[in-house]
């Protein structure tokens, strides 16, 4: 797709060093194309300028079918569809459709949710992911900067700027 | 960024650097299995393979395999069932809980405990659809299915119908749980592989790649799985105790059981957690990750839980007592003192006063007593839930029809099935999957390890 990307990473040991060089790295006008970390890093998101994820959202909305489905069934099937008085309750006995409501509401709002998930960040199982550094699911966070989106900067003083940023290792990547 | 404070015992010692948290982990899944492990492994397929003789002359026959009687219609069953659910539960208590509480000591036993989770929850979903006798018209039973007599469906009024719910939404919702924290780490073992092993675990990976928005997103998921996890599980156990306080059962019918079966899950859970990674942490030398100090937590919790266990069984008396039903007093003198006092015995010396042993120091951080008295807790918990289900119902409100359950080799066969269904799985999880959440550990090395990498 991408046959002549061409990408300089940043290699990185430390999260806050590393958080402070994206800082760096943005305030001097490089766009950084991503970040590849081995674990979470709290408020690289942030200073990556990422938008707040709307995964809750669609949990909330999965949620929401998953009480409306179950109730629709209870009720359907319990006071509408064969009434039966069970145990001297009323035909649509509320308080006895909420169990089974309240697990169909968690079972949607989670499914929903992660698959929104997988969607979203392209994870199924016959995925091909672009590995920039192997060291990057171990130990080492790898800063990508892409100079197709970076034409206007001097690639000398990108790497300067990384350098300087605390970068232990400056590569070269490209992709067939 | 993250700040701790001083006075905090270290949550991984022996100076790891990231590195070696990925090789510690890793190397268990990369190398050759130890004897040690076959020969566990073979003891397990072999309890599977003797149980399920139990278990295919009980479908074969029918449920009249078990001891069974008229007065006396649940027993063993029902007993692992909650057993095998409760033990389910801790878990979801460290992934889930522990997670929206920031105990950042969740990170090196949840992976394995999620694990015993799935496990015990296939382990206890088997009973009730053993009990069904004709399992494979269950789904019938079981599910709301259009059927060809009316339809006729599924009461919806019945918590035995609510735990199908329960049980399936719990199992699923684990599951996934689970296997978004595995994903990182199997890319981990991915990018340390080469042929079929790549191939597997980049499969298994789904081509994670470890990116801040991605893992932007799996953070957000994480949270509001645990968000909604927290409430599932609680719902689950309290379910269950539904089996029996809504029927007008002196003994069952009460108001505490949700609440009082829902410590007990995590009382009995915890102990499991206990005996499954004092093990582990031995065998694979983990003890850098599973420190003292971890136990101790966990201890701490049994403490307290036991401790709830405890005041519930005197409540329970106290409310019969209070309550001037003569039914539920009955049931209750007849617990401490009837042909059943030796179970009911047994389970107030294992639940009652051998966690209280836990306030000594020395005791809840000795590994040695912590794995017998983790293993005493279990047999308690077992007791517990034979105590509330078979004296409860072998004296009922005809004393013509009073009588004795007494199991025969199906029932003990179809338990040992079980056991050996567990711990095969957990033996094929601890050799082929990262049995420490590599990526969480790491997150937290840098403030919370006793020599941060530089």
């Amino acid at each position: 797709m991408e046959r002549d990307t061409h990408f300089i990473l940043g290699v990185y040991e430390d999260e806050d060093v590393l958080l402070h060089a994206v800082e760096k790295v943005r305030s001097n006008g490089v766009k950084i194309h991503e970040v590849y970390t081995p674990y979470p890093i709290h408020g690289l998101e942030v200073v990556l300028g990422y938008k707040r994820s709307r995964l809750p959202i669609a949990a909330f909305l999965f949620g929401m079918l998953g009480t409306t489905l179950a109730m629709t069934m209870q009720f359907y099937m319990m006071s509408f569809d064969w009434p039966m008085i069970i145990g001297g309750k009323d035909y649509a006995a509320f308080p006895a459709f909420i169990p089974v409501g309240f697990e169909m509401t968690v079972l949607l709002a989670a499914f929903g949710m992660v698959g929104v998930f997988m969607i979203s960040s392209n994870l199924k199982p016959w995925a091909q992911p672009r590995i920039f550094d192997i060291r990057s699911t171990d130990d080492k966070h790898i800063m990508a900067i892409d100079i197709a989106n970076n034409s206007a900067m001097d690639l000398e003083k990108i790497k300067e700027i990384l350098k300087s940023s605390g970068a232990t290792e400056i590569n070269n990547k490209s992709f067939e | 960024m993250q700040v701790t404070s001083s006075v905090r015992q270290p949550l991984v010692t022996g100076g790891k650097t990231y590195h070696d948290v990925t090789h510690d982990v890793s190397r268990q899944v990369e190398g050759k299995p130890s004897m040690l492990w076959f020969l566990a492994f073979l003891t397990a397929a072999g309890v599977l393979a003797l149980g399920s003789i139990a278990l295919i002359a009980t479908l074969w026959e029918g449920i009249g395999m078990w001891g069974l009687n008229k007065t006396v219609g649940w027993a063993w069953d029902i007993t692992n069932f909650v057993w095998w659910v409760g033990i389910g539960h801790a878990g979801t208590l460290i992934s889930a809980v522990l997670l929206l509480f920031r105990q950042k000591w969740r990170t090196s036993i949840n992976r394995a405990a999620e694990a015993m989770t799935i496990f015990a929850v296939i382990c206890a979903a088997m009973f009730p659809v053993i009990h069904m006798g004709r399992p494979w018209l269950g789904a019938y039973w079981a599910l709301p299915l259009p059927n060809t007599f009316g339809s006729l469906w599924v009461n919806f009024n019945s918590p035995l119908l609510w735990d199908v719910f329960a049980i399936s939404t719990y199992f699923s919702v684990s599951l996934v749980f689970w296997y978004i924290g595995l994903i990182p780490d199997f890319a981990t073992i991915r990018d340390r592989a080469t042929g079929l092993r790549k191939t597997i675990y980049g499969a298994l990976s789904f081509g994670w790649d470890g990116a801040a928005k991605t893992w932007m997103r799996y953070e957000s998921v994480s949270l509001i799985l645990a968000g909604l996890a927290t409430p599932l599980v609680l719902s689950v156990h309290t379910i269950v105790s539904f089996d029996f306080a809504t029927s007008v059962i002196p003994g069952w019918h009460t108001t505490i059981f949700p609440p009082y079966f829902v410590a007990g899950a995590i009382f009995s859970g915890f102990a499991m957690v206990l005996t499954l990674m004092i093990v582990t942490r031995k065998v694979y030398k983990l003890e850098d990750y599973i420190t003292i100090g971890h136990i101790e937590l966990m201890n701490i919790v049994i403490i307290i839980t036991g401790s709830i266990v405890g005041i519930a069984y005197i409540t329970e008396f106290f409310i019969a007592w209070y309550s001037g039903v003569e039914a539920e007093q009955y049931a209750f003198i007849n617990r401490a003192t009837g042909p059943y006092w030796w179970a009911y015995w047994s389970m107030m010396t294992c639940n009652v006063i051998s966690p209280q042993l836990f306030w000594i120091k020395k005791i809840r951080t000795s590994i040695v007593a912590t794995f017998i008295l983790s293993i005493v807790v279990n047999i308690g918990m077992w007791f517990e839930r034979f105590v509330i289900i078979v004296t409860s119902l072998h004296r009922d409100y005809l004393p013509s029809s009073w009588a004795m359950f007494y199991p025969t080799w199906a029932d003990v066969g179809v338990y040992l099935f079980t056991f050996g269904l567990f711990f095969t799985l957990f033996f094929l999880f601890a050799k082929f999957f990262p049995v420490i959440n590599m990526a969480e550990v790491k997150a937290v090395l840098k403030s919370s390890s006793e020599k941060v990498k530089k």
